[in-house]
């Protein structure tokens, strides 16, 4: 492979397959985007260029496997990490039969469980975000719109982010994800913790913006 | 299907989920045979649901007349009567859906209850032939993107908090700028944007799919507030912020979906700096790039009578009982079975 091969042109950054030192990498690229004022887009771009391998060191750390980083630069908004070879969650849970379906779900659970008890925000809980490997081991990728906090909002916007996902890409077994999510995440916190998440995203949802569930309080009063 | 002869079909829609008081005729070709709007302006502050509850009820009778006079038909010649069932203010959407009952009994015609976003959507497609588009939706109540999928519009992101017009109307308010006729806040903040020089750093929110812009407000009424901005230089870098965040998420759904159109709507469609974001963004991908032009793109009757066209073809009437209004209904809770993709 001489030549860096797009494989996917996301929104926000494009992902290239190359060699680099004899290895075979996944080189991300944030490219300026012109529709936005210069000085916004290199804000944008530096501080997400920098904060994702921060956040993928953390998640590391904290047991969730991702994807190793090489070399980072910051002025061109290129990130060079390992290529995770496998499968996109994402494909695989529309395809899978019920119990694999629950059984990805619980182990992601566990995973968002880790990253939240270790202060780390993943900001983007999609099923494209994620990697089965043959080993059976998920990766987490794209950490862009993470953040550090273990505050209890931010923690709920992720999971409630997850959750619209699930309805957006998987909506004919949303609600049977997400507890099997919600199963996973309870076997890292413990039962408070996880009463007060859940307590939070209801609370999300009822602001206006998710209102079916807000009528739905007002029919059982 | 049982159609009817088509040219001689018509449907009547009431549009009142906001401060807008709109009736418009379609026929059931897609012909928008009369589009009238009349806006409730407070003296002062936002939209009280009741005040303006009160301005749709005054101006009604005339609106309707408006609307019979322009498309040059009588009340006796619709089909049937389709209303903005939701979501919306109570008090505003309870005012037309009595005036739709009320014509829709004496006229003894199906009632069709329409989802207000629903047919944000569906106007836009017929207004600028899209066929299958991403959709922004932006106005002073609603910030969302979304695309059709298995037998609905599903929602791909939208404001965790306040709507993109409602943060640009609040900053223009608090900015202590007067709202005129036929001059929203938005087109105000539009006009002092263009003198801006210098671009102030204000927080940009993207969680996801979804944006946020009440910390954004709350910087921007704050640096003027304490002096440390000029407004023209505030309205540009507010308008820069909050539309680029829009933009980012329009692009990753577009990226996700892969759809070759993406059509802008609502109030704030009307802004051409945001027009010229969008515009960027379809172009990078290939898509086609639709804008819904003014008169269809904010609250209007219009929208309204032809998704009810729609929706009558297949067979969806909403019975008077059952056709309360529903303050909070989602966009992605509605069926639209006249849109066949697989």
């Amino acid at each position: 492979m001489d030549k860096p091969q797009l494989i996917k042109k996301g929104a926000e950054a494009s992902l290239y397959l190359t060699d680099w030192h004899r290895r075979k990498v996944i080189m991300k690229k944030r490219l300026p985007k012109k529709y936005r004022p210069p000085i916004l887009d290199e804000r944008i771009r530096a501080y997400r260029t920098i904060h994702e391998p921060q956040l993928m060191h953390e998640a590391k750390k904290a047991g969730v496997p991702t994807p190793t980083i090489f070399m980072i630069d910051v002025k061109n908004g290129m990130i060079i990490m390992e290529f995770i070879e496998g499968k996109q969650v994402k494909q695989l849970l529309s395809d899978a039969v019920e119990n694999v379906r629950r059984d990805l779900c619980i182990k992601i659970g566990e995973l968002v469980g880790r990253l939240h008890n270790n202060g780390i925000i993943h900001g983007d809980l999609t099923t494209s975000n994620m990697i089965l490997t043959s080993e059976g081991k998920i990766f987490f990728v794209d950490f862009g719109l993470g953040e550090k906090s273990r505050e209890l909002e931010a923690r709920g916007v992720d999971l409630h982010l997850m959750k619209r996902a699930l309805q957006s890409t998987h909506f004919r077994f949303t609600e049977e994800c997400f507890a099997a999510v919600i199963k996973g995440y309870s076997r890292v916190l413990d039962a408070e913790a996880v009463k007060k998440i859940l307590a939070k995203i209801e609370e999300i949802e009822k602001r206006g913006r998710y209102v079916s569930e807000r009528h739905k309080d007002v029919m059982y009063e | 299907m049982r159609e009817k002869k088509t040219h001689e079909a018509y449907c009547l829609g009431i549009e009142s989920t906001a401060d807008d008081f709109s009736v418009g005729i379609s026929t059931f070709n897609g012909e928008i045979l009369a589009n009238i709007i009349s806006a409730y302006m407070p003296e002062e502050g936002g939209i009280h649901p009741r005040e303006a509850s009160r301005h749709h009820a005054e101006v009604a009778s005339k609106v309707l007349e408006d609307a019979f006079a322009k498309a040059k038909i009588k009340p006796q010649d619709l089909s049937i009567i389709a209303f903005s069932q939701g979501p919306g203010l109570g008090p505003c959407l309870r005012t037309g859906a009595t005036i739709a009952r009320a014509l829709a009994l004496y006229l003894k015609t199906p009632l069709v209850g329409v989802n207000h976003c629903v047919a944000h959507i569906e106007i836009g497609k017929l207004k600028t032939g899209a066929i299958d588009p991403i959709t922004l939706y932006v106005s002073g109540g609603n910030t969302i993107v979304a695309a059709f999928d298995s037998g609905r519009y599903r929602v791909f992101g939208e404001t965790l908090d306040i709507a993109l017009g409602n943060c640009l109307d609040v900053f223009a308010r608090e900015a202590g700028l007067r709202q005129k006729v036929g001059v929203p806040f938005g087109a105000m903040v539009e006009k002092f944007a263009l003198k801006g020089k210098k671009f102030v750093s204000l927080p940009y929110t993207v969680k996801g799919m979804d944006t946020s812009f009440s910390g954004l407000l709350t910087a921007a009424v704050n640096l003027l507030k304490h002096e440390q901005c000029v407004l023209e230089d505030l309205c540009y870098s507010l308008q820069e912020t909050a539309f680029s965040m829009v933009t980012e998420v329009a692009e990753r759904a577009l990226a996700h979906t892969e759809k070759r159109e993406v059509l802008l709507t609502g109030g704030v469609a009307a802004n051409k700096r945001l027009q010229s974001m969008i515009k960027a963004i379809a172009e990078e991908h290939g898509a086609e790039f639709c804008v819904v032009p003014s008169e269809f793109a904010v609250d209007n009757g219009a929208m309204i009578a032809w998704t009810g066209v729609l929706a009558y073809k297949y067979g969806i009437v909403t019975p008077i009982e059952k056709s309360f209004v529903r303050l909070r209904w989602r966009l992605e809770e509605v069926e639209v079975p006249w849109i066949n993709r697989n």
